[in-house]
């Protein structure tokens, strides 16, 4: 039996797939796709019984195909606060942008809170790799990134990830290996495919062959016509690096849906699914239903096994949907009621809440008393930052350089070269 | 509620209005927005090799709503949404224009034109030179340039140096809605690559214009700066939206009993070196203000030509005002630390002037 891929999930109905208003040239595709989604919904119900592999079987899933690995009470406990976490904060970012406690652009997570959890919080280690875009407070908190820190920072406070510097699109976390923090999207890629040649680097080159960090890059749709993901997937294959590729699909990249902007990637394809877009590049392409936080930990674990074994990257492609608009400042006026309504009823949350109780992992007072202690880390956050200082005038030209009077100089202030000696090679330079 | 009502004027303009063209010649005030978009849309009625193409400038009417109306009126072949690849759509856009179209490229901001830095510069700005005149290209690439608010380092960078250094691009900067118009609809009628540098700060803000600006012919030269404010004592030069905080500066100064010429460039190359060194020869005193970095920026330009011009009739050293050598910080006081204001104007007006 293949292995490795979940089907895609349940389609929307026919008028929300390609949720384009235009007609223009992709009219009869879309008339195409319409008469078709009856026929297809079937065969993917049908399918989502079994797995079907995009690319050559690597290694068996655990436990029966069709069926999550199963987890620990514990664990369940520890993924549905780290969702719900993400959604309070996410929320409490809403509300200051509102309040003026918050300015410039601020770009929330809500409902793509299976994927952060998923991936991160279930997959990974503290000295593991993650790098994101813009959207990257919940990665950020997944990754273990000190709350109170990331709000300080949202703030513009002293106390910050960043110390106040960079804000909601740029989080540094050295200790947590969160790369960033990036606002052009696509940048961040090549960045984590550097940790991951880091790591490859240090198992081959410097010897320490027991060295099985991963890094993981997240992006989202709109990232996958940008040139730099392309000339990633290429060298992370032909180096076979440690490294995981997650595409949050969550069908919107601002006002552009994603059937606008990306065209199908195989031949007599409706669609234009991205996980196929592995498979071009020489990696298994997988595609996950993005609100199910176990069918997306099932996925991952796998991934970042086959990473960790050396077996090279895999290519995630998740389908979600961010609640709110692209960033607090934008209108949503282009995504229709019955798309928005159709994913609030896939919210992850309750659907993994709902998941514990029918398991039996935790009754309906332990998730309450779960959230409970949530909220009060949220609002713990929000004193921990209006609390906190403002940055001195005097960072403001800190750390432009690591070293501002560069090697040349030395400690006494004169010329290195100066030095007698320093042409013979004698002189002492530290 | 107001900060954020007027982040969403600054950078949404009022999403309340149907995405109708706004032009009341009625009344003598227009934003910039307003400007950019009655340019566009004359523009594109005059000549149908015009077209625009970005990020979000149709069905989400351009992210700055720059572009409100254009696709409703002219259809999705002249006004195009691009997926997310620069380099790849500003390299169709350039293709086209070897061609004989007209593209108008838009950055949602100038901070993303990096990732199109070689077609713009070594296909754009090159391909005339380097085949002998045999290749044209009547580009545009227009969009937001400089500091917002509060968006930080990847968002806040002023390109005017960069693009101003090439031999091949014209680079123009716009201060009010007359320039805008004027200095828009220029561009897109001139045979070369034009970089067209906006500001977010002011798409929102009204400025008096008069009859002969709302023509649908009303060119204004590429090349020349205007002098906004005529005065003897100091020349303040800037262009975008330091021309307003100079403006103010030469207000404020005036009660003080200094008066300030107030030189607008528009133009960043071809820079108006002439009218320049002919305010400075006349005020003999000069202070140039931009919100870039200080090396290698429009200061250092612009002192060089009181330097090597006017040398004789300067009375004081040349003078600039710029940003803070940084990036630009997230936190809102290191922000307004990170960027002039008209105190650092009136002290370096001050020091020119020996007070």
């Amino acid at each position: 039996m293949p292995a490795l891929c979940a089907a895609p999930a349940a389609p929307l109905a026919a008028t929300n797939r390609m949720a384009a208003p235009m007609a223009s040239s992709s009219s009869r595709a879309l008339a195409g796709a319409r008469v078709c989604v009856p026929q297809r919904q079937q065969q993917r119900r049908a399918a989502s019984m079994r797995v079907a592999a995009v690319a050559s079987p690597v290694k068996q899933a655990a436990g029966k195909p069709g069926k999550a690995a199963a987890i620990s009470p514990e664990e369940a406990a520890m993924l549905y606060s780290d969702m719900y976490l993400g959604r309070e904060f996410e929320d409490m970012c809403a509300q200051m942008y509102y309040r003026g406690k918050m300015f410039g652009f601020v770009h929330l997570y809500s409902g793509q809170e299976a994927v952060s959890t998923g991936v991160i919080k279930a997959c990974l280690r503290k000295n593991d790799f993650i790098s994101s875009t813009y959207r990257d407070h919940v990665h950020a908190l997944s990754k273990g990134v000190s709350a109170r820190k990331v709000m300080a920072e949202l703030f513009g406070k002293k106390t910050g990830v960043s110390r106040g510097q960079g804000g909601s699109m740029h989080m540094f976390d050295r200790e947590h290996g969160l790369l960033g923090g990036y606002a052009f999207i696509g940048e961040g890629i090549p960045i984590g495919l550097g940790a991951a040649f880091q790591v490859a680097y240090s198992q081959r080159v410097l010897g320490n062959e027991s060295d099985d960090r991963v890094s993981v890059n997240f992006f989202g749709d709109g990232t996958c016509n940008v040139g730099q993901f392309y000339e990633s997937l290429n060298m992370a294959t032909l180096y076979k690096l440690p490294c995981i590729f997650v595409v949050e699909n969550n069908k919107w990249a601002i006002g552009m849906n994603h059937p606008r902007a990306t065209a199908p990637s195989s031949v007599g394809d409706n669609e234009p699914w991205i996980y196929k877009k592995g498979p071009a590049f020489g990696m298994p392409g997988v595609h996950v239903d993005g609100m199910d936080v176990m069918k997306v930990r099932e996925v991952a674990m796998e991934a970042v096994q086959r990473a960790r074994r050396g077996e090279g990257p895999t290519l995630i492609e998740a389908e979600t949907y961010r609640f709110r608009g692209h960033s607090l400042a934008d209108p949503d006026e282009l995504r229709r009621k019955e798309e928005k309504d159709h994913y609030a009823a896939r919210d992850p949350i309750p659907q993994f809440a709902k998941f514990m109780v029918a398991n039996g992992l935790a009754t309906e007072s332990d998730i309450k008393a779960l959230e409970a202690k949530v909220k009060e880390e949220v609002e713990d956050c929000v004193d921990y930052a209006e609390n906190s200082p403002k940055p001195d005038m005097s960072q403001l030209l800190e750390n432009v350089f690591a070293d501002p009077k560069g090697f040349g100089i030395g400690p006494d202030g004169r010329y290195r070269y100066e030095n007698p000696g320093f042409t013979a090679g004698t002189a002492e330079v530290s | 509620m107001q900060r954020l009502g007027a982040l969403l004027r600054r950078s949404q303009g009022d999403a309340v209005l149907a995405p109708q063209l706004l032009r009341t010649y009625a009344t003598t005030q227009m934003t910039i927005r307003d400007a950019l978009n009655s340019a566009m849309d004359e523009e594109m009625a005059r000549d149908e090799t015009v077209f625009v193409m970005g990020e979000e400038v149709a069905e989400y009417q351009g992210a700055y709503k720059i572009t409100r109306g254009l696709l409703q009126k002219y259809g999705p072949k002249r006004v195009r949404d691009t997926p997310i690849t620069e380099a790849g759509f500003t390299g169709i856009g350039v293709g086209a224009a070897f061609q004989g179209l007209r593209p108008i490229v838009e950055f949602m901001t100038f901070n993303f034109s990096m990732q199109a830095m070689d077609q713009i510069i070594n296909s754009a700005a090159k391909h005339h030179y380097m085949s002998s005149g045999a290749i044209t290209c009547p580009i545009v690439f227009r969009g937001a340039n400089g500091a917002a608010a509060g968006v930080a380092a990847q968002h806040s960078q002023c390109f005017a140096a960069w693009y101003s250094s090439v031999p091949g691009l014209k680079v123009l900067a716009p201060y009010d809605a007359e320039d805008t118009r004027g200095l828009l609809k220029a561009s897109i009628r001139d045979p070369d690559p034009v970089v067209f540098l906006e500001n977010e700060i002011l798409y929102g803000e009204s400025f008096p214009v008069d009859q002969a600006v709302l023509d649908k012919d009303f060119v204004l030269p590429i090349g020349k700066a205007k002098v906004m404010r005529s005065g003897t004592d100091v020349t303040l030069i800037g262009f975008g939206k330091m021309v307003g905080y100079n403006l103010k500066a030469a207000e404020l100064l005036e009660q003080e009993g200094i008066s300030c010429e107030v030189v607008n460039l528009r133009s960043l190359k071809p820079l108006d070196r002439e009218g320049i060194a002919q305010s400075i020869r006349k005020t003999h005193r000069v202070v140039s203000v931009e919100e870039g970095w200080p090396q290698c920026g429009i200061g250092s330009e612009i002192v060089s030509i009181a330097v090597e011009e006017c040398f004789d009739d300067l009375d004081a050293p040349p003078e600039r005002v710029t940003g803070a050598e940084v990036p630009m910080p997230y936190a809102a006081n290191l922000e307004a630390a990170a960027l002039p204001t008209t105190d650092h104007i009136l002290a370096a007006v001050k020091r020119v002037m020996g007070k």
